[in-house]
């Protein structure tokens, strides 16, 4: 079967995933049970459909099932967004079409993605700037104490989302460049050889930079995923297991120092390690007072959520969530504060259980698989650590949020790619996704 | 750099790994005490959505009911919690109350079926179809006249009544005084939090299982038990019951320095003499102590369809510095003389006392003590009814025919004859008087006791704490009043 058609096979079963989520929801709500459903189905069939049009004109030898499998995430996370409110699966559609958009701009335009290795340092000037940026006045906006997001009049910018990109482009391209000479090294210090100091230094940079991003940005998910993209990244132009082990323990003390000095880092880390305590979680002892939240309440009511889930979860609008709706039209959910952002996925879990939350897992685990093949079949280095720079981030930021809802590790306010309520998160992982798909086209386009 | 690349894949999936084994452990492996977690209030409101089932006395009045409420700024419906009768059933009935997050007594311990969650096949299948769920109604045991009569014999003092029928179990009515209006604490968060602080009365325990209290000279039935049962007692052993004897050390005196030097058990017994029963206690030594208090109960949870963190065991209990626990009557920490008449560190519950009064009562027989009746379904099926159970055998039918007799004469001529009733029905009991506050004369005041004396279908167990008098004059009205009820109502019906 030809990749193209094994790619619009692949695209049905999403379609019909959504129809059938949309018609669970009717039917909670039970009102009637109309074509509605099958008008989103048909409408989201429609978009995957132009999706796949342009990926059969631009890059018609790329991997058939990246596409498919970001259809099918993002299915799921259309019908959690329609449950919680119709006007966030409206504005998400909307977002869809856009993303779809930049997409298709995207393979059309980098035909040769190899031209990106000109502009590295541009790009990756852009891309701290757009990880500072949030922290000036005026422009900069806090969300939960973390810097994370531009606000400049009526839209709201999550400038980490296309940082991350930048940064894996740059990495590529200048790992590509030094790599003999981290690999051959220069002078011995206690017995580990290290590269010179003009090659040192821009990776010494880095570091700082991943430092300087959990004190300036104060979020430690974000640093972690781009430290950890930098330090795969590393491993795989170098080859040598030394550099991201010598990262993992520099990082690591340096977020227990920040960890320890810096407020908002220290009471995520707290929150993490005591979710119910009554204190952290802002138990209103003297009901009925309504509850304030505290900086555990969010964890301990993901943990919350997905025990209400169990096995088999409680089916599509199910859960309980608290929806209100201000006079305002903005719709908050007290019991499950951030359902449709970071949340989601305590919310999927909820609805859908441990099997539904396990498959959308595997979902994302099969997207970067397929990203990681991309680069092991592309032909030049730069190619190959751009893939691997690619799916790592995505495969972290994915690991960031998912193992904040699931208490693995704190939990910070990153979005899971392709599900989570936000149009820069959709924006630029289509992006990401267009890259992606392009070093697959050059890999595996008969010579 | 494939091998690196494959490398990092290996990564990603122990990474993905360990996120599907944190989502098992909360949603599987560890999710019962989230759900229980007091924080986490989803079941509350979930619960909100269902009209709970009613909660009825035996003869069918409403004890609670749901009623729709419609919320003024969102508009949602919701169903609240109302109690017809006020404080009158609060102790046994408890509360229910998403606002506040409260769920006590029977609300809490038939929660399921009240909720409507415990489901039986044949009305599953009738829920899928129709939709809407409606709990089941609790019918319990509790007759309005006796519990009424507990509440005006009481008449305010603090205290606890509690009355079984000791051939089946029945609670017929408990009652715990200072009580408080389940009502208005649903309406006035205040009031209820109040409540809350209220340490030295502590309105919100119900004293009938939770609360402490020395048994005094009540517990002499156990004793006497343990003496006719073992065989080595009948009721005309003669013992020595004079004056001021020495025990462990110290000398214990009669009330009122009264002095039996040689009188049968049954004359110890109707006066109520110290010295007699520390005699016989430690003539029957610690481990046989021990036996019989096992077997009516003493050392566990009551066997009661309540919350099993809405009552105490009742027992030998040492103080820690910390915490105190309960011990063995073969301790070495027991001073079994004392014990035997219920003193030393014995802290019993009036539902405990209860318990022995009706023992003796049904033959030896100890019945297990159960509040409901029967549940229904909302199309009136029955969905579970309770059977009378037996709880464990205490003792045999003769032992406990001698120790009625012998209960029958401190009604009619000892220290209870403040609970005889009126048109020849004969009365069994025990007298208790536990004291306090020496200086002030303050006591628990008890009796227990059960009527009609040749077929007991009331045991009763009453306390009023605090009080200065003697347990006969003070308690064995009150017990009057409400076994008289208990056998107008038909009790056992």
């Amino acid at each position: 079967m030809k990749p193209r058609t094994r790619e619009a096979l692949a695209l049905l079963p999403s379609a019909l995933l959504i129809t059938a989520g949309f018609t669970a929801i009717f039917l909670k709500r039970s009102d009637f049970v109309g074509n509605t459903s099958l008008i989103y189905g048909g409408a989201f069939l429609a978009l995957c459909l132009v999706g796949h049009l342009v990926i059969r004109f631009t890059a018609r030898n790329a991997d058939p099932f990246l596409f498919p499998l970001v259809a099918l995430v993002a299915c799921f996370g259309l019908v959690e967004l329609y449950r919680i409110d119709e006007s966030f699966a409206r504005s998400q559609a909307l977002w869809f079409v856009i993303g779809l958009g930049l997409f298709a701009a995207t393979m059309f335009a980098l035909r040769d993605y190899h031209q990106l290795e000109r502009y590295r340092y541009t790009i990756a000037l852009g891309a701290i700037v757009l990880l500072i940026l949030p922290r000036f006045p005026l422009i900069g906006q806090a969300t939960n104490g973390a810097y994370l997001s531009i606000k400049i009049g009526p839209l709201s910018f999550q400038a980490a989302e296309f940082a991350k990109i930048g940064i894996v482009i740059f990495l590529a391209s200048y790992l590509r460049d030094t790599r003999q000479v981290l690999i051959h090294g220069g002078r011995k210090v206690l017995g580990v050889s290290l590269p010179p100091l003009r090659h040192l230094g821009p990776l010494l940079a880095i570091w700082g930079t991943a430092m300087l991003l959990l004190i300036f940005i104060r979020d430690l998910g974000s640093s972690l995923m781009f430290f950890g993209a930098f330090l795969a990244l590393i491993y795989v132009a170098t080859g040598k297991l030394r550099f991201p082990l010598i990262g993992i323990g520099a990082f690591a003390a340096g977020a227990y120092l920040v960890g320890s000095k810096v407020g908002h880092v220290q009471d995520r880390v707290a929150a993490w390690r005591h979710p119910f305590d009554p204190i952290l979680f802002g138990a209103a002892d003297v009901t009925p007072r309504p509850p304030e939240y505290g900086t555990s309440y969010q964890l301990a009511q993901s943990l919350f959520a997905q025990a209400d889930g169990g096995l088999f979860g409680r089916g599509f609008g199910q859960a309980e969530i608290g929806t209100t709706i201000s006079s305002g039209g903005d719709v908050t959910t007290p019991l499950l504060p951030a359902s449709q952002t970071d949340m989601i996925y305590a919310l999927i879990t909820n609805e859908t259980g441990l099997l539904g939350a396990s498959a959308i897992i595997l979902a994302y685990l099969l997207f970067v698989h397929r990203g990681f093949r991309v680069a092991i079949l592309a032909r030049d280095p730069f190619s190959k650590l751009l893939a691997t720079g690619l799916t790592a981030v995505f495969a972290l930021q994915v690991f960031v949020i998912v193992g904040g809802v699931t208490k693995v590790i704190p939990l910070t306010g990153v979005t899971l790619p392709f599900v989570s309520y936000g149009g820069s998160s959709i924006m630029a992982n289509f992006v990401l996704l267009a890259l992606l798909l392009r070093v697959s086209e050059d890999a595996r386009r008969p010579t | 750099m494939n091998t690196q690349i494959r490398n990092l894949f290996l990564v990603t999936v122990l990474l993905f790994g360990l996120l599907i084994a944190f989502t098992s452990r909360w949603t599987v492996f560890g999710d019962e005490s989230l759900r229980d977690n007091a924080l986490n209030r989803r079941d509350l409101i979930r619960s909100e959505r269902v009209p709970r089932g009613r909660i009825l006395a035996a003869d069918g009045s409403v004890l609670a009911r749901s009623v729709q409420q419609r919320s003024r700024d969102t508009n949602v419906k919701s169903y609240k919690r109302r109690y017809p009768k006020g404080q009158a059933y609060v102790a046994p009935v408890g509360f229910s109350d998403t606002t506040l997050g409260q769920l006590s007594g029977l609300e809490r311990s038939q929660n399921d079926w009240l909720a409507g969650k415990a489901v039986k096949l044949a009305t599953a299948v009738d829920k899928l179809i129709k939709g809407d769920q409606r709990g089941d109604d609790v019918r319990t045991t509790l007759e309005p006249s006796v519990q009424q009569a507990a509440i005006n014999g009481l008449a305010g003092r603090a205290g606890s009544v509690v009355a079984l029928d000791p051939s089946t179990g029945k609670v017929l009515a408990m009652v715990s005084v200072p009580s408080w209006d389940p009502n208005k604490a649903r309406t006035s968060p205040d009031y209820f939090s109040k409540l809350n602080q209220l340490s030295r009365t502590h309105p919100l325990t119900n004293r009938a299982t939770q609360d402490a209290y020395v048994p005094g000279s009540t517990f002499k039935v156990v004793t006497a038990a343990a003496a006719l049962d073992s065989g080595k007692y009948t009721p005309d052993t003669i013992i020595d019951g004079s004056n001021a004897q020495s025990f462990s050390g110290h000398v214990l005196n009669n009330s009122g320095g009264e002095s039996y030097p040689s009188a049968p058990l049954r004359t110890q017994l109707t006066h109520s003499v110290n010295t007699a029963f520390a005699n016989v206690a430690s003539d029957l030594g610690k481990a046989t102590m021990d036996r019989y208090m096992k077997r009516f109960g003493f050392g566990d949870l009551p066997p009661l369809d309540y919350p099993a963190d809405q009552m105490r065991p009742s027992g030998e209990f040492l103080a820690g510095k910390k915490r105190g626990r309960f011990i063995p009557a073969t301790s070495r920490f027991v001073d079994v003389a004392r014990l035997g008449i219920g003193q030393d560190k014995l802290q019993v519950t009036p539902l405990q006392m209860a318990m022995v009064a009706a023992t003796v009562a049904n033959g030896g027989r100890l019945m297990k003590p159960h509040l409901v009746d029967r549940v229904v379904d909302a199309d009136g099926r029955v969905q579970k009814t309770v059977d009378p159970q037996l709880y464990r055998r205490v003792m045999s039918s003769g032992a406990a025919s001698d120790l009625r007799s012998m209960m029958g004469d401190v009604v009619n001529e000892g220290t209870g004859t403040a609970a005889a009733l009126s048109g020849g029905v004969q009365v069994g009991g025990k007298t208790g008087t536990a004291e306090l506050n020496i200086a002030k004369g303050l006591n628990d005041l008890w009796f227990i006791g059960f009527a009609p004396l040749s077929s007991p279908k009331v045991a009763v167990a009453v306390v009023v704490e605090n009080t200065q008098g003697f347990g006969g004059p003070v308690a064995g009205p009150i017990a009057k009043q409400v076994m008289q009820a208990a056998l107008q109502s038909g009790a056992g019906r």
